[in-house]
């Protein structure tokens, strides 16, 4: 029998067929479009951490207060909190040999008003520094001053979003927003960037860092960013800023510096596994779905049973039959998972439509996992109804029906 | 109208040319026995028989005399539980699976009283079946079919489902897929069982001409007028052979 005529005779009976076939794509399509969309989360979720930290320069380096990174040894003692990072440790930072430029940052939320308008925001104070390190551009007026650090200078500048909600459409410039008791005056207004590090920076406000020290009434600091002037200095201006702050701790290290290389590795490889995980749990409705083709093919090889006798009569072999069963199934399957692949992608798609920041795509080796489990689970769970109806004897195979 | 000849279009020769002279079926002490329960049916009870080239025979007898089961196992569609069916020379007892399989299709045709056509499947579809299953292509088919079509006179059938015909149709259909590869032997099984008189006798005229283009032709029928139109008439009791006659007047 020829390979078109084979499926043609498939074809004719899945058209014929319609429940069997629809429940049999309809479970295929569950499965295939279970292991793609899960799959594409978690893809979507490691991509987007991935792009956060990506919008890290190559050549930044963090200061996070307190020892997060486990290389065994000694356990803090009890009661030792981790001192915090001033100032004055990002002052000594900036002193070492390859530093480009540092900028300290601390992090708190306010109630901000203007002329009778009332918004909850995120802080960041920091200095004219860290509009470079982090690529921040003003549209309007202009950046946080280039002052000494411990000046606590009244100015803000405000990210697009956050300006609307204040002002509206009327100019910010030089107008003043109270932040509990204190008042800025608005220098500058931030170029739109979107969500960068979890924040939107479209709604924060930027005030100098000293300011922040007061207003939030914080010496400590979130964090320190430190750009060195080449790539390659990373390694050793890293081991000297540990050595820096830890003669300034008293001999203790307590920070963790981080790259963004040491920050993807660890991300990349958690969110991959767990990628692995779901689609591999998705993969188990595969499963189901062959069970179900194995009973509807059982289910198809008796109520045809005196077509299968009276293919042998003409001189059908059992491979021949065998094949042609085992064909139907594996025609049902590639229909079925190309109805889920396409059925996923569009889901997908809509979903990026609806989160913009979410990268959700399925990997290419889910989408081609997904599609062979399909063909394969329909040939192992039809394998064995397909060669019941090739054994058939052909004389009881004929009796059994009333024929047409 | 000749059929074509050989299974391929293109090839003249038989496949068992080397043993042309043989008859179409030799049978010698065959025994087919059915087991129910303690009990042993013998369905074929010692069977002697030889069939030639051409010969219109037609088997009669009580129900459960064991009709079709011979007609089963001449069809190769039912193994004998003992004895000797040699096919156009060859022995078949001890073939495989797939030999079976082979010699079904170039050398068996059958008709069934219920006609055992597909019911998804046009009455072309149903027709080109053998030629599907042998890998011939679309337009060796088309030709054939057509040619087949026309000489029974279901032209303008051919798209129409089983559902859509009448039993005579069917059952030119299941005749015109039985014959399409030629066979040595034709086996019906009470083929106008189904059918009345007029549609019985338009399929039995057919059946008559394919024998005379050559054909052997095996009847089996409960239909006395039709039996006696055979050259020779077996009578079946038992699962035994207990009358065969030649009668030289014949088919009419
Ligand atoms: N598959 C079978 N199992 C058991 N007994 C059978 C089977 N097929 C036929 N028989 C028995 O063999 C005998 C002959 O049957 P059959 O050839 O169908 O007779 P006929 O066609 O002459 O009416 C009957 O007694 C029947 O019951
Ligand atoms: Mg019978």
């Amino acid at each position: 029998m020829r390979f078109p005529d084979a499926l043609a005779f498939a074809l004719q009976v899945i058209r014929r067929q319609r429940f069997r076939t629809a429940m049999v794509m309809l479970a295929l399509i569950i499965g295939v479009s279970a292991v793609n969309l899960l799959t594409g989360l978690g893809e979507g979720a490691r991509r987007y951490v991935v792009g956060e930290f990506s919008s890290l320069g190559k050549n930044t380096l963090i200061v996070l207060p307190g020892k997060t990174e486990t290389k065994g040894g000694m356990p803090p003692l009890v009661g030792e909190a981790p001192r915090d990072l001033t100032l004055g440790d990002g002052l000594a930072l900036l002193r070492i040999p390859g530093m480009q430029s540092v900028a300290p940052l601390i992090i708190g939320m306010a109630e901000l008003s203007s002329g009778g308008r009332v918004r909850d925001s995120l802080i960041l104070g920091s200095t004219s520094e860290f509009f470079r390190i982090r690529q921040l551009k003003v549209k309007l007026g202009k950046a946080l001053p280039d002052q000494d650090w411990d000046l606590a200078a009244p100015v803000a500048v405000i990210g697009t979003q956050l300006k609307k909600e204040l002002f509206g459409t009327s100019s910010a410039l030089g107008k003043w927003v109270r932040a509990d008791q204190r008042r800025f005056r608005v220098i500058g207004i931030l170029e739109s960037k979107g969500v960068a590090l979890g924040h939107n920076l479209d709604e924060v406000m930027l005030i100098p860092i000293a300011s922040a020290q007061t207003l939030f009434n914080q010496a400590g600091l979130f964090r320190i960013f430190a750009d060195v002037m080449h790539e390659r200095q990373i390694p050793a201006v890293r081991q000297r800023m540990l050595e820096v702050v830890k003669a300034r701790h008293d001999g203790v290290e307590d920070i963790t510096v981080i790259t963004q290389d040491s920050v993807l590795a660890g991300f990349n490889r958690i969110l991959r596994l767990l990628t692995v995980a779901v689609g591999g749990i998705a993969a188990i409705s595969l499963g189901v779905a062959g069970v179900l083709i194995m009973n509807i093919m059982l289910i198809s090889v008796s109520q045809r049973t005196s077509e299968i006798g009276l293919l042998k009569a003409l001189g059908a072999t059992q491979s021949t039959i065998r094949n042609l069963f085992l064909g139907e199934a594996l025609l049902l399957a590639l229909l079925g998972a190309f109805a889920g692949t396409v059925i996923s992608e569009l889901l997908l798609a809509l979903g990026r439509l609806s989160f913009e920041s979410m990268p959700l795509q399925t990997p290419l080796w889910a989408r081609l996992a997904s599609v062979s489990l399909a063909l394969g689970t329909a040939v192992i769970f039809a394998w064995i109804p397909s060669v019941r109806a090739s054994r058939l004897a052909p004389v009881e195979a004929l009796g059994s029906g009333q024929g047409v | 109208m000749v059929l074509a000849s050989g299974l391929r279009p293109d090839s003249e020769s038989r496949p068992d040319s080397e043993s042309r002279s043989a008859p179409v079926v030799r049978l010698s002490q065959l025994n087919r026995y059915f087991q129910l329960g303690d009990q042993t049916v013998k369905a074929l009870d010692g069977v002697d028989l030889v069939i030639e080239t051409g010969d219109y025979l037609s088997v009669m007898g009580p129900s459960g005399s064991g009709k079709s089961t011979l007609l089963n196992v001449l069809g190769l569609l039912d193994r004998p539980t003992s004895g000797d069916y040699f096919l156009n020379g060859r022995l078949t007892t001890g073939l495989s699976e797939s030999e079976l399989a082979h010699h079904r299709q170039i050398a068996i045709g059958f008709v069934f009283q219920s006609y055992h056509l597909i019911p998804r499947l046009s009455a072309r579809g149903n027709m080109e079946l053998p030629l599907v299953l042998a890998g011939w292509s679309p337009a060796q088919r088309r030709q054939r079919v057509d040619e087949m079509l026309d000489r029974l006179q279901l032209s303008a059938r051919a798209d129409h489902l089983p559902r859509q015909l009448s039993g005579g149709q069917r059952q030119r259909v299941a005749i015109g897929r039985a014959v399409m590869l030629k066979p040595s032997i034709l086996l019906a099984d009470e083929p106008t069982g189904n059918l009345d008189t007029h549609s019985g006798a338009e399929v039995v005229r057919i059946l008559e001409e394919l024998n005379q283009e050559g054909i052997t032709l095996v009847v089996v029928t409960h239909d006395q007028a039709l039996g006696a139109r055979a050259a020779r008439q077996l009578r079946m009791v038992d699962g035994r052979i207990v009358m065969d006659q030649r009668v030289d007047s014949g088919a009419t």
